[in-house]
């Protein structure tokens, strides 16, 4: 059974995926790559150089196609490609049915086979499952929604004021 | 609005096939009520959206959810279908807003207050929640903080 009461964002962690320069801020994303809020606010944080932490936050009945597109992600993760796939389908979120997905992946020059096997494993969909439920314990209610690392405590933060900071450093 | 420890009020309210859900509806099972503004409204689209997510780990601590709201039942219905959702839908239509005056969440514009009742299996009131506004989304941590 899931844990799901209330519990602190987990700090960065070996599992998660990271980017950017290490003297900016880091900013914990919880995102959904059929949200078009997200695909925006990926361009302004990649404009700014930011430092991201991505964690999947998919809604089905927002967005049909979010948890086949977090497993992708993930998918293609395994293959060392996880910020290609991800910036790919903020790129074109119109195109994330099965078919696009399999294209997207050989533009990729990942083993399709492979690919394809992993996405619908039990083990991707688990590590897309623990990115959610860590964000339901945070209280996470919407995408994007972002968290800072203010002395080591994850502190919840507005798109504009991230980008105000990031302006700074 | 009501409190843990107070009894369920009497009340009834409208499933989607037209037939009356009542205090007697809630004897014998955890319920959590989802009391809402508006059906088709931007936040009640996203509370539905999330909480549909989180149904079978709801199910699995033996609770069961219904989204309450003054819509009348078809409206309910469209806005569960445009949704792709399963959350069984029950209206306070007419007379408007009597379940919602019963366990305190009508709010005087003609609306639910956006809140969350869970009810004992025994019909006593466990825990309540009422948003510090409607446009406030309570995150569904909250709900399993309460289900303990």
């Amino acid at each position: 059974m899931s844990e799901l009461r209330s519990a602190p964002v987990p700090e960065p962690g070996a599992e998660d995926h990271l980017r950017g320069p290490e003297h900016a801020p880091l900013v914990i994303e919880y995102a959904d790559f059929e949200c078009p809020f997200c695909a925006s606010l990926h361009e302004r944080l990649a404009a700014l150089e930011a430092r991201v932490v991505f964690r999947h936050f998919p809604v089905r009945s927002s967005h049909p196609r979010a948890w086949a597109a977090a497993c992708a992600a993930e998918a293609a993760g395994a293959q060392g490609r996880f910020w290609e796939m991800h910036d790919s389908m903020f790129a074109d979120q119109a195109r994330l049915e099965d078919p696009h997905l399999w294209r997207r992946a050989e533009e990729l020059g990942l083993d399709l086979t492979r690919f394809d096997a992993e996405r619908r494993s039990e083990a991707v969909l688990d590590r897309v499952r623990r990115d959610f439920h860590s964000g339901v314990r945070a209280g996470v209610v919407t995408t994007p929604t972002l968290f800072v690392l203010d002395g080591g405590r994850a502190e919840p933060i507005s798109a504009d004021a991230i980008e105000g900071r990031l302006r700074e450093s | 609005m009501i409190g843990a420890g107070d009894p369920a009020p009497e009340f009834t309210l409208k499933r989607g096939d037209g037939s009356d859900f009542t205090r007697a509806d809630l004897e014998g099972k955890t319920t959590v009520l989802v009391f809402y503004p508006f059906a088709f409204s931007p936040v009640c689209t996203d509370q539905l959206n999330l909480y549909e997510e989180v149904l079978d780990d709801l199910r699995q601590r033996g609770a069961t959810m219904y989204a309450v709201s003054c819509d009348a039942t078809y409206s309910q219905t469209a806005f569960r279908q445009q949704l792709g959702v399963s959350i069984e839908q029950l209206s306070d239509f007419e007379p408007k807003g009597a379940a919602c005056r019963a366990f305190g969440v009508y709010h005087e514009g003609g609306f639910p207050q956006r809140a969350l009742v869970i009810v004992a299996p025994d019909g006593t009131v466990r825990w309540s929640y009422q948003a510090p506004s409607p446009g406030d989304l309570p995150g569904a941590n909250l709900i399993f903080d309460a289900l303990g």
